[in-house]
């Protein structure tokens, strides 16, 4: 499933990160890296862009980017 | 520090461009780190009321420089834009990076949040790979403690290569081991060549050719420049950095206009 999925408070692993070039560097330089936990914690008052708990640093996306990260959720 | 008089001025010319003046020839010292890790407890501890604050030449980001002296030595210090990364993905980032570059700080310190390492070294690791004469600063470990994180500073340093040092700054802990550290790298003068990351084998293949021909091609920059990480950047398609290339060596563009035009197309190996 995609991040962009991922319903609040619930937990997840990054499989793999599908953003090319610049936007991919951006997203693995902030943690969004396979293996990690992420965690997903508010939404802002239109929906996007989301918070996310990733390696301890509370970080937003927006829907764009969150549709390029493929997890797999933690039960 | 610097091999002839020639090249000392050369390097002044090239940190005027980023509004360093420093003809007396300070050690330059710049601190650079994730946002949130300290970085500008510790520069204010350092520098105390010996700083000024204003802008990047040509950007709306502020930066701070000061000075603080340790054994009747004094160093100059500038405090870096807080980033995760040096790979050009921000105004901050490329800010970071050409000073780094270009700029060529003798010592540059990288204050990482002891508390979250992992997500920390990623900038220590770009730092090592772009110059020489790193320290690692690992900050907050009161907080660390309380978290109950043990960090093995001999081991990380054993791994890293250069000088790791614990800090609190908020307490001033850790900081006499810092500028001691700093004053001892100077005076010795020498260069701390860190922990270089190794890639897969199809990019250290590639790495293989186009350092050479990096070599060949502009020539200039002689040893003014990691070439590995040059290479690396130009593989990922980096286009910033041969600007800023050009921007900092304005007089050898055309050198640096062939490259652009197209030799180097392996662009998105990542």
């Amino acid at each position: 499933m995609l991040l962009s999925e991922l319903a609040m408070q619930q937990k997840a692993e990054i499989i793999a990160v599908k953003a090319r070039g610049r936007q991919r560097r951006w997203l693995l330089d902030l943690g969004f890296v396979p293996g990690a936990e992420i965690k997903a914690l508010r939404k802002s008052p239109l929906g996007d862009p989301a918070a996310y708990l990733i390696k301890g640093t509370v970080l937003a996306l927006r829907k764009e980017e969150t549709n390029l990260i493929e997890i797999r959720r933690k039960v | 520090m610097m091999g002839t008089s020639a090249e000392a001025i050369a390097l002044n010319l090239l940190r005027k461009n980023f509004n360093i003046k420093n003809d007396d020839n300070k050690p330059l010292v710049a601190l650079a780190g994730n946002p949130n890790t300290g970085k500008s407890t510790i520069f204010n501890a350092l520098t105390g009321l010996r700083q000024h604050t204003g802008n990047w030449p040509g950007k709306t980001v502020s930066r701070a420089e000061g000075y603080y002296r340790y054994k009747g030595q004094e160093f100059l210090l500038i405090d870096l834009p807080g980033t995760y990364s040096l790979l050009a993905n921000s105004t901050e980032e490329i800010i970071a990076r050409d000073f780094i570059c270009f700029a060529r700080p003798d010592i540059t310190i990288v204050v990482a949040d002891a508390t979250n390492l992992e997500r920390n070294l990623n900038l220590a690791l770009q730092v090592l790979e772009l110059s020489s004469n790193t320290i690692l600063v690992l900050n907050l470990m009161d907080e660390a403690e309380r978290k109950g994180i043990k960090i093995d500073v001999k081991k990380l340093e054993d791994y890293l290569r250069i000088p790791v040092i614990p800090t609190v700054a908020r307490d001033g802990k850790g900081l006499e081991e810092l500028k001691k550290t700093c004053y001892r790298i100077n005076r010795k003068g020498i260069k701390i060549k860190g922990f270089q990351m190794s890639y897969s084998r199809e990019i250290e293949e590639l790495l293989e050719e186009l350092i050479p021909y990096l070599q060949r091609k502009l020539a200039f920059l002689e040893d003014k420049i990691s070439w590995r990480w040059l290479a690396l950047r130009l593989l990922e398609g980096d286009k910033t950095i041969l600007h800023s290339i050009s921007t900092y060596y304005p007089i050898y563009g055309e050198a640096v206009n062939v490259i652009q035009k197209g030799d180097v197309q392996v662009d998105g190996v990542n």
